[in-house]
């Protein structure tokens, strides 16, 4: 069996993030970065396969060069080889772009099961899971919290909509998009991460994958306008007096909007 | 390119250490500083991501590199803001286990060090008496010999780890006055006669257990000596070399972590109609310390690699690393409670929280004076009396 996992390297989620000079994105200089929340969930979940019996665990994912330390990480923690698209050309590719480059990397590798994290930490789109599954005709669910593998079936539970579960069963191959807290997640041991070492990591190039017109703000349909910090709101009312004055003050409110 | 050259390993390794201080640690810091303890299972934690064995031999479980990557886990430690418990882990994979790494029996290290690596076996080490600490080679507790043990008399004070340690890395007195009358053995703590006469109450490290530990006819087995006899006045001044690193690169690491918190506040904090961070004294207060401290971490850097080397120069480097830095801690750490005004003062915040530990830090594996002794004994020439 084998099981590809794309990740994503974003902004540590204690970084202070400035907007860039042209406000398009944030300045990625001097902050650090790790791997997307979410998908450290989708590694755990395939690594969990891994160490249950039989399969081969590639780990996939675009960016630069800070990118082949997320690789190592996730190569540390126990996945066998390491794809990193590595391409000036990719900079600024929209949720497709990257969706047709990850889904060339698993033509490529003809998985049985592809895993990923429901969303990015940074862009937060939910879009790329869904659109890798369509690209390399696979069918797929999202917000996994559970699974259950049988012969050429994965039964999952699905996060839905005020802590409600569904349950579906996909056939396989398939992919998943997992939610947070699926699992615990393991950290890499010093002897994985020296381990890793002699793990093959394959740089490749957008050009490499036949994606090249697809990534890249040239081949963006989805084009980020601007980046801004909200504007602080105005209106808010601030009670005061004693506890006692602010609870009757705020129970008024609420009965005069109608809400209790 | 940066010095020092790190490594995708050493990056790797950052990242998953700082994942492990950030999820195991911080989360409950305020919780185990409040409760004076944190739990014996974060050993077992540790030892299982090999946070415990950096340095040591495969062979016995550890992963065989070298100082820099200890120097990566001490900084990354030190982000869980429990410098109690960072000094509790630190002493089981540094202090209290380096002289048994490099100079016990493999019988002795298979019973003792394997596990202190893989977190089962908590160590602690036992040097400092209520008579002294400073004079190591004047220490009082004997070890006299009777037949295939050594039986052991006397107290040891200030012993981190010490109320809850398995075992300790014990200096004893096997010979005559003096530095070459000093050994060092493994004293079990289950040992009849071992005895914690009393947990200790600090004023900082909360978190962290020290004892005072009482030895009445403690009776070991001779092969429980590490090394030779007579040598162990020497191992402790060979391991120190190690414990100072630590303690310098921890030094820089929390400074680091209170600058960043403190410049962070200064920019929020607003007087006068503006930001505290835009006004001119503040600006150049904080530009004096990111400089003594970026010349701190170079001069850390600089000993770990002598260290890591094998240079004899590390010695001296790394005493100078730790007088810097104890000098240094004081001085930025308090400075940065007092920008944070009334709330640097209060119980609720970090800075304030750390200023209470900067006496500390001048004290540990030889005080700044000793520092000092080190550093004028081999720069300096005495001259006639
Ligand atoms: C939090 C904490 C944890 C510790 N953990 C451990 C541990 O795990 N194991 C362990 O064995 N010890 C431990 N210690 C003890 C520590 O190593 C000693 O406190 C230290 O070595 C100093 O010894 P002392 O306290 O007896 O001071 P003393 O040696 O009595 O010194 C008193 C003062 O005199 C100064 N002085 C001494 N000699 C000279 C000299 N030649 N010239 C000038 N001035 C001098 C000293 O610098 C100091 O200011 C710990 C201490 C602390 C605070």
């Amino acid at each position: 069996m084998k099981i590809l996992v794309c990740l994503k390297q974003v902004p540590h989620q204690d970084a202070r993030l400035d907007v860039n000079g042209d406000g398009t994105w944030i300045k990625e200089d001097g902050i650090k970065f790790e791997i997307n929340s979410y998908d450290t969930y989708a590694l755990e979940e395939a690594l969990r396969i891994k160490d249950a019996g039989e399969a081969e665990v590639v780990v996939a994912s675009i960016g630069p060069d800070r990118v082949t330390q997320a690789l190592r990480t996730a190569l540390g923690m126990g996945a066998d080889r390491a794809v990193h698209v590595n391409d000036a050309a990719c900079q600024g590719s929209d949720a497709l772009g990257i969706a047709k480059t990850l889904a060339a990397i698993a033509k490529e590798e003809s998985p049985d099961l592809i895993l990923m994290g429901l969303m990015s930490d940074d862009g937060n789109a939910s879009a790329v899971p869904p659109m890798v599954a369509e690209l390399v005709g696979m069918p797929s669910a999202t917000a996994v919290v559970a699974t259950e593998r049988s012969e050429g079936n994965i039964r999952v539970e699905r996060e839905l909509e005020g802590g409600a579960v569904e349950v579906v069963d996909v056939p396989t191959p398939c992919l998943l998009a997992v939610q947070s807290g699926l699992n615990q997640v393991r950290y890499a041991s010093l002897k994985g991460i020296m381990a890793a070492k002699k793990k093959p990591l394959d740089v490749k190039t957008a050009a490499d994958l036949g994606v090249a017109d697809a990534v890249g703000t040239a081949g963006a349909k989805v084009k980020i306008e601007k980046i801004y910090q909200p504007l602080r709101g105005e209106g808010a009312e601030i009670l005061s007096g004693s506890t006692d004055e602010i609870v009757s003050s705020l129970m008024n409110k609420i009965k005069e909007l109608g809400l209790l | 390119m940066s010095f020092p050259r790190w490594t995708e390993e050493h990056e790797a390794f950052r990242a998953s250490v700082r994942r492990f201080a950030e999820q195991e640690i911080r989360p409950f810091s305020e919780k185990w500083q409040t409760e004076g303890y944190f739990p014996d299972e974060l050993f077992r934690k540790a030892g299982e991501v090999g946070l415990l064995g950096v340095r040591f031999d495969p062979k016995w479980g550890g992963s065989g590199l070298d100082y820099w990557y200890t120097v990566i886990l001490v900084e990354e430690l030190v982000r869980g803001r429990d410098i109690g418990c960072v000094v509790g882990l630190l002493v089981q994979c540094e202090m209290a286990t380096a002289v048994m790494h490099d100079h016990a029996t493999d019988e002795l290290r298979k019973e003792w060090l394997v596990p202190a690596i893989t977190g089962e076996r908590i160590a602690a080490l036992g040097v400092s008496e209520p008579g002294g600490g400073s004079d190591v080679a004047s220490l009082q507790t004997t070890a006299r010999v009777d037949g295939d043990d050594y039986v052991i008399n006397g107290s040891k004070i200030f012993i981190s780890n010490g109320a809850r340690a398995d075992f300790v890395t014990l200096a004893v007195r096997t010979g005559g006055p003096g530095a070459d009358g000093v050994s060092l053995v493994v004293c079990p703590t289950d040992a009849k006669g071992f005895q914690v006469s009393r947990r200790l109450k600090k004023v900082d490290l909360h978190s962290s257990d020290t004892a005072e530990l009482f030895f009445d006819d403690v009776r070991i087995p001779r092969r429980n000596l590490i090394g030779e006899e007579g040598r162990g006045f020497r191992y402790i001044m060979g391991a120190f070399q190690g414990e100072r690193l630590v303690l310098s690169v921890m030094m820089n690491a929390l400074c680091d972590d209170v600058l960043e918190e403190t410049l962070g506040y200064l920019a929020e904090r607003k007087a006068f109609g503006k930001s505290i961070a835009s006004m001119q004294v503040w600006r150049h207060r904080m530009a004096d310390w990111m400089t003594k401290l970026e010349a701190s971490r170079a001069l850390t850097y600089r000993a770990a690699e002598q260290l890591a080397a094998g240079d004899r120069e590390g010695d001296l480097t790394v005493s100078m690393s730790k007088l810097f830095g104890a000098d240094l801690i004081r001085g930025l750490i308090l400075d940065c409670a007092h920008a944070f005004g009334g709330y640097g003062f209060m119980e609720e915040n970090y800075v304030a929280r750390c200023s209470r530990g900067v006496q500390n830090w001048g004290i540990g594996a030889g005080t700044s004076e000793v520092m000092r002794e080190i550093i004028a004994k081999r720069r300096m020439p005495a001259g006639p009396a």
